[in-house]
């Protein structure tokens, strides 16, 4: 008798830890001008500091260092997350999550009785999360609501049962937007790599093969296949991990282009007790700049010319929209920078803050449109 | 001991997420007190893991007897940052805790303590113990550093054992001295007010 073949959960995880990330050869393409471009940044803004009787204001320079190094920081996370596999690139988000969501509490005053709440937030949904995102989109249906649902009803429960119930509903909504925003939003970044891709017209991919052999991989089993146009041509594809980094890039210079043109052209503020800086010629200028860099990076990406630009929109609108909202609870909790309490400088969460809103959006533009869903 | 007292250190600077100021003052090996405000039983591990190493390695916190003795993991703790244990229940006239203290740091050690005896349950600092007075009576040369510990209480609370790890900050101000002829109850509230100032730096 043959011996049966039970797939235990177990077995089902380590399958999972064997996938790697593609990186083609536009993916490489797209990080070394990146790389390229932050050394010139950096070598400038070191020429501009070792010159103070130089034009530029000290100010702006010292701000331009420090986001360069950040940025560096954010290529150099990602990049390790490549050059290993995907869970570590799922564990240095959950590492950034973990920080964020720190300074974002901290920032927060809650009160004794959230304590235990807090604790399970920490170390149990945080973890959880990223565990459910790194084994797999297997688990898309529950990752995707075990904070919005399950975490959501644990924190008023868990508050209630500590017994205080001063400003009960405000604590519940703190620590829910605070999981919400470093936590689950964050998350959808590093999910975007274990999508199964397509291009528009629905051609399938598969993830760890070499463009020739992806194409045989397509042309082989005609039953799967059937129906479906023969060979993706090379220009129409983009590995998962060229698909991140122009994700991230794209919210990146979308923040820089809002600021240029609010700098540039900026006259009608957009709301000035939240963020004097924001105006509607930024917005408008930044959007329009960001559909424009999409456009021309879409080789990296299966989206094609066409729907590049209106993805890019949609990325550079919910990144505004997230530095909005971190903004509005900055200003309300009376700091500058969520980093400020510690360090003098913008923290984490300053520089995360439009990723987090943007990578649901991208991540379920690209989901639903541009990956074999299930 | 070489290994576990960096390693402990790492640990209570990851937890707390401390971050160390020197407020108009330096970092320095010379015999110094430093004084804090007391609200969570991590303060004087955290304090303690924050200073450079070299100052580290000849600070020695001052705490309770009773709480540091209770169980074996407690007493290790104690014993790996070589703490100062000071009996609180029992006080005896020939050997007081300020003589305790001179006596163990001898001319080598500084000393971390918390003047305002307990953990502090309200967001107000205490009163201050009049230790403090009498250790600078007895010895006037030391430098009286103050400190200010701001969000360790939310880290571990009073009665919680499970930590969340906020980001802290510890802020060390310019030393005071017990000048000549300064009575008690005055000192005592400088002290406290150095502390107290802190807090907005």
């Amino acid at each position: 008798m043959p011996p049966v073949y039970w797939p235990s959960p177990q077995m089902l995880l380590f399958a999972q830890f064997e996938r790697n990330i593609r990186l083609d050869a536009r993916t490489n393409i797209l990080l070394f001008s990146v790389m390229a471009i932050l050394l010139v940044a950096y070598l400038v803004g070191r020429a501009l500091r070792r010159q103070p009787e130089s034009t530029a204001n000290p100010a702006v320079v010292r701000t331009f260092n420090l986001r360069v190094r950040a940025w560096a920081m954010m290529c150099a996370i990602l990049i390790a997350g490549f050059l290993l596999d995907y869970v570590a690139t799922v564990v240095l988000f959950a590492l950034v999550s973990f920080w964020a969501l720190r300074e974002f509490i901290t920032m927060t005053p809650t009160r004794r009785g959230d304590h235990r709440t807090l604790f399970w937030t920490f170390f149990l949904f945080t973890p959880l999360q990223y565990f459910l995102v790194g084994v797999g989109h297997e688990f898309y249906g529950f990752y995707t609501i075990m904070i919005p649902v399950y975490a959501s009803l644990f924190i008023p429960a868990r508050i209630a049962i500590s017994g205080d119930p001063k400003r009960f509903l405000e604590r519940v909504a703190k620590i829910q937007a605070g999981l919400l925003i470093c936590v689950y939003a964050l998350s959808h970044a590093p999910a975007v790599l274990d999508l199964e891709l397509t291009t528009a017209d629905g051609k399938r991919r598969v993830i760890g093969m070499p463009d020739a052999a992806n194409s045989q991989a397509h042309q082989a089993p005609p039953a799967v296949q059937a129906g479906q146009p023969a060979v993706p041509s090379p220009q129409d594809l983009g590995s998962n991990a060229g698909l991140l980094f122009f994700f991230v890039l794209l919210v990146q210079l979308n923040d820089v282009f809002q600021y240029m043109w609010s700098q540039l052209l900026g006259r009608h503020v957009i709301a000035p007790q939240i963020n004097a800086s924001r105006t509607w010629e930024g917005f408008i200028g930044g959007v329009l700049s960001t559909v424009l860099v999409g456009i021309l990076l879409s080789w990296a990406t299966p989206f094609g010319v066409v729907w590049a630009g209106p993805i890019a929109a949609a990325v550079a609108v919910a990144g505004f929209a997230g530095s909005m909202t971190m903004s509005g609870i900055k200003r309300d909790r009376g700091v500058k920078d969520y980093g400020t309490l510690v360090s003098g400088h913008a923290g984490v969460l300053d520089r995360i803050d439009s990723i987090c809103f943007a990578a649901p959006v991208f991540f379920h533009i690209t989901r639903f449109f541009f990956s074999n869903i299930g | 001991m070489k290994l576990t007292v960096p390693l402990l250190a790492i640990t209570a600077k990851l937890l707390s997420g401390a971050m160390l100021r020197w407020h108009e003052c330096q970092p320095d090996t010379c015999q110094r007190v430093y004084f804090a405000n007391h609200t969570s039983h991590l303060d004087a591990l955290v304090l303690w893991s924050s200073l450079p190493g070299e100052i580290r390695d000849l600070t020695r916190p001052v705490a309770a007897k009773d709480y540091w003795t209770k169980t074996a993991i407690r007493r290790y703790i104690a014993k790996q940052f070589n703490a100062l244990l000071i009996d609180r229940e029992e006080i005896k006239v020939h050997q007081s805790p300020v003589d305790l203290m001179i006596r163990e740091m001898s001319y080598t050690h500084s000393l971390i303590v918390f003047p305002e005896g307990g953990r502090n349950p309200g967001e107000e600092m205490q009163e201050f113990k009049s230790g403090l007075y009498y250790l600078s009576k007895k010895r006037p040369d030391l430098e009286l550093m103050p400190v200010y510990i701001d969000n360790l209480n939310r880290v571990l609370p009073r009665g919680e054992f499970l930590p969340v790890p906020l980001l802290s900050c510890i802020t060390i101000g310019p030393p005071i001295w017990l000048e000549p002829k300064e009575p008690k109850a005055d000192f005592l509230k400088r002290a406290r007010d150095a502390v107290r100032r802190l807090k907005d730096v």
